[in-house]
């Protein structure tokens, strides 16, 4: 089943996985550890950040690491890419007005 | 014209904080009323060929800044920056949010904090800049609802313009 990114992130519970396994991947234990919610619990949020395309499953022998989407990561990045062209313009229209300014003041 | 002032814009995914540095050939005094007064706000903040609207503006502590940016073709897309700490000339913090044109803040959408420092660089101005999202989760709710707003499509074409007009 394919679900939505709001979907995702719409519980706290899910916001908080995400931040957790956001700095490195984690298994389902270890990332329980962090929470008051059963075990269970936790398997259902991770069950749903996966059907969302946002964490993938990674096995390093018996173990199952959970860790954050690469391609969703590469969306924050070409939005990083939106934001620096964004700032680098108003910048340059602050340059402008900073000289504008300083040639009446002469 | 392209310059040499300094330019640093560096996101880390670990603490969700971007930060932005940028050198003015400008007294302190001047950057910083660029900063805060809204006629001189107007002149440079939306990136063209969005221009800026303020509806209304009181820069002190507890204030804030009604603003929208709008296209040309009219869209507007709306904006309510809260002042939280100011200490001229040296710095001052907001805490943003998406708003509606009455100025209602989108409670469905998530707030950063914002801190923006000016220090001396000669006789030039160093103003840095440091946004901090809650959660990485936070930054991809702003992203999703940039791209719907269609704001990154416009600012894609812009850059299309300026290369075909470049070439």
């Amino acid at each position: 089943m394919r679900r939505d990114i709001f979907q995702a992130i719409a519980d706290p519970t899910r916001r908080a996985i995400i931040a957790l396994i956001a700095v490195q991947s984690m298994t389902p234990n270890a990332i329980a550890e962090h929470f008051d919610t059963t075990r269970q619990a936790v398997s259902k949020h991770l069950k749903i950040l996966t059907e969302c395309d946002l964490v993938n499953q990674e096995y390093q022998g018996r173990e199952i690491y959970y860790q954050l989407e690469i391609n969703k990561m590469k969306e924050i990045d070409k939005w990083l890419e939106q934001f620096r062209k964004i700032w680098e313009k108003r910048f340059d229209q602050l340059d402008k007005l900073l000289s504008t300014i300083k040639k009446r003041k002469k | 014209m392209k310059n040499n002032l300094q330019f640093d814009f560096i996101a880390d995914k670990e603490k969700n904080t971007l930060t932005i540095r940028r050198e003015f050939l400008a007294g302190r005094q001047l950057v910083w009323d660029c900063y805060t007064k809204r006629e001189l706000l107007n002149r440079w903040f939306a990136p063209k060929p969005l221009t800026t609207k303020t509806k209304s503006m009181d820069f002190r502590e507890g204030g804030h800044w009604h603003y929208a940016m709008v296209e040309p073709g009219g869209t507007e897309y709306w904006g309510w920056t809260e002042y939280v700490k100011i200490k001229p000339i040296d710095y001052y913090t907001t805490l943003d949010a998406f708003s509606n044109a009455e100025g209602e803040i989108n409670k469905d959408m998530p707030r950063a904090d914002w801190r923006i420092n000016f220090t001396d660089k000669g006789k030039n101005t160093l103003v840095e800049t440091i946004v901090t999202y809650q959660s990485l989760a936070d930054l991809e709710k702003v992203i999703q609802m940039g791209m719907e707003q269609g704001m990154m499509a416009t600012l894609e074409k812009l850059d299309e313009l300026l290369l075909s007009i470049n070439k």
